[in-house]
């Protein structure tokens, strides 16, 4: 076809058509999410991270250079040979930035996906079915809320043990009593519509009416949510390393990055700079990305 | 007003059973055994057996709880495993230190974060918005313990004007501690305050306000911000978990021997007592915080004393 063909008649049924085709809503919340420019300064952040983190075994050598002990070399400053400098046992902080990028997104987002599942059970039936489950349920998660969510997942890692999977499963369950409470509200917002009762009137289970129904209309503020609390939960992994609870090392992480640097900052202060980068750059990223993802998707809250 | 202050006394009580419980809970489910941690190199397995019996170590769950649970409503925390020492005699001093950072940081997050915030709702498009919200979302990505090295590396190690380390200088050495304590709470309670300023700003009654002639600083201070201020309230009140939560990292940056170091220090020797004790003072506190920003709700909100007291007259 020529690109000129909006000015001819049209000549199958299919063009015809397709000029009174609305654009898909996907399609829509993208263009609108595309016009605001700090999200999608945050977007293309995240994805350059996630692209490194993704390549980081054909960038550099895991064995070689990230744990590899290369006393000759330590406590260089930047330069060409190591972009970052090195740290106390010489190895390249690059690589390790690099490598600890792996580290934090797998866990932050493995750890979400946990707290989603948590606070899909609980908050979606709190907030579907109401009553006497609804403020048993809650009640029971405002007195979780009373542990602040890293004290929490100390208390579980103390209990458990500081292995990846513990630490995935502390930092998922620490943030799932706030997960359920944001879940619970955006199902109660949709629960009274009139086409959940259509649905109920004409016979659908409620297994089928929270499947098809209920969850898809409220997936705009749990998107939001997921970005903002990976946020938070990467932030919590590197806290928990840097006091030592989290990853351990030689494993490169960039919260124990910093706690090890520490001692040799007051002489070498890039050790420190680069992994406080770039965590302050992924969360700023998340952040960016969730305020415009809820301007996108719930243009209520814009102001 | 008293009536309701009684109610939710009550209410925290069921909070705080459920709260140990939930943390003894855990915490009982540490593997191995602590006669190990206590004995060290002495352990054998009749001593161990000796000793489990003495510390009621064999008993089941529900018995060492409500054991736990009895000494604790006396006052008595248990017994460190580490020290052996009383670990309330060990919490005491811990506490006070926390309470010097906390103080001051939340007097800052309040005194700068709401004015700012009001400020910047006032005149949204102006160079001075548009700073402070490049500033808040900076403030609430920065990690606080890399804000805290910053902040030595700056004050402390190249212009030498602040201790980098611990409590021992007075007033000097709080303003680090407090500051990188209080920086991401400030940045939130400023954005939250902004928000919705901004969105109260908009209603109905401020247009009717305006309309009314009264001054542009009386509707800002008299008519928006009691409607404002709400959701502020209500983040002051959360953030105090997520304070106490950064109380343990910015410790453990400035080395200063408090609640946050006690309980990563307990953590590492394994000392289970301790650990509990310091969850549930820490829980307490918040618990107790989120019943202070409740009745302070009460105070500024019509609306709530109005429902509380319909609620007791039916009662």
């Amino acid at each position: 076809m020529e690109a000129t063909a909006s000015a001819k008649p049209f000549t199958t049924k299919k063009e015809f058509y397709a000029q009174f085709k609305k654009k898909s809503v996907t399609h829509e919340l993208w263009l609108r999410f595309l016009k605001n420019k700090t999200a999608v300064i945050g977007l293309v952040i995240f994805c350059i991270i996630l692209a490194v983190a993704v390549a980081a075994p054909w960038i550099t050598s895991y064995d070689d250079v990230v744990v590899k002990m290369n006393i000759a070399e330590r406590l260089q400053p930047p330069g060409a040979a190591h972009w970052l400098g090195t740290d106390e046992l010489g190895r390249d902080i690059l690589a390790r930035i690099v490598y600890g990028a792996r580290v934090s997104l797998l866990i932050g987002f493995s750890a979400i996906i946990v707290s989603l599942m948590v606070g899909l059970v609980l908050g979606g039936t709190a907030g579907y079915y109401g009553g006497k489950i609804d403020s048993l349920i809650m009640r029971g998660m405002d007195v979780f809320l009373c542990l602040p969510d890293v004290l929490l997942a100390l208390a579980i890692i103390a209990a458990f043990g500081n292995t990846k999977v513990n630490l995935t499963i502390a930092i998922g369950l620490a943030f799932s009593p706030k997960f359920s409470r944001v879940v619970r509200s955006a199902v109660m917002g949709v629960r009274d519509n009139e086409y959940i009762e259509a649905a109920r009137s004409i016979g659908a289970l409620d297994k089928r009416i929270i499947a098809s129904h209920v969850l898809p209309n409220c997936i705009g503020p749990i998107i939001v949510q997921v970005t903002l609390y990976v946020a938070n939960a990467i932030l919590t992994i590197a806290a928990l390393s840097f006091i030592g609870l989290g990853i351990q090392p030689p494993t490169p992480e960039w919260g124990n990055m910093l706690a090890s640097g520490r001692t040799y900052m007051r002489d070498f202060p890039h050790i420190v700079l680069a992994p406080g980068m770039a965590i302050f750059f992924t969360i700023l990223a998340l952040n960016l990305l969730g305020d415009g993802l809820r301007d996108t998707l719930d243009p209520r809250l814009k102001h | 007003m008293l009536r309701y202050i009684i109610r939710r006394l009550f209410a925290l009580i069921p909070v705080i059973l459920v709260l140990t419980f939930i943390v003894f809970t855990i915490l009982s489910m540490t593997p191995g055994d602590a006669t190990t941690i206590i004995l060290g190199s002495d352990y054998t397995p009749e001593l161990g057996a000796k000793l489990r019996a003495q510390l009621g170590l064999d008993r089941s769950l529900i018995v060492q709880y409500f054991h736990y649970l009895t000494n604790l409503i006396q006052g008595n925390f248990g017994t460190s495993y580490v020290t052996g020492a009383p670990v309330l005699e060990q919490l005491r001093p811990r506490l006070a230190n926390t309470a010097c950072i906390v103080a001051p940081a939340m007097l800052l997050c309040v005194s700068f974060g709401i004015p700012i915030g009001i400020r910047s709702a006032t005149k949204p498009n102006s160079f001075f918005s548009q700073c402070t919200m490049v500033f808040g979302l900076m403030g609430v990505s920065m990690p606080i313990f890399w804000l805290g090295l910053l902040l030595i590396l700056f004050f402390s190690v190249n212009l030498g004007w602040l201790p980098s380390s611990g409590l021992d200088q007075g007033v000097k050495s709080l303003i680090l501690p407090s500051v990188t304590l209080g920086f991401n709470y400030m940045a939130n309670i400023m954005r939250t305050t902004r928000s919705s300023m901004m969105e109260a700003i908009r209603q109905d009654f401020i247009r009717t306000a305006r309309a009314k002639g009264v001054s542009e600083h009386d509707v800002i201070y008299d008519h928006a911000l009691g409607n404002a201020l709400m959701p502020t309230i209500t983040i002051i009140g959360m953030d105090v978990g997520t304070l106490l939560g950064g109380v343990v990292l910015t410790e453990t940056v400035f080395s200063i021997p408090g609640m946050g170091r006690l309980l990563v220090e307990a953590i590492n020797q394994r000392d289970t007592p301790c650990v509990l004790g310091t969850l549930v003072i820490m829980a307490i506190c918040v618990a107790v915080s989120n019943l202070i920003v409740d009745l302070i709700y009460a105070y500024i909100d019509p609306r709530i004393r109005a429902q509380y007291g319909a609620k007791a007259r039916k009662a």
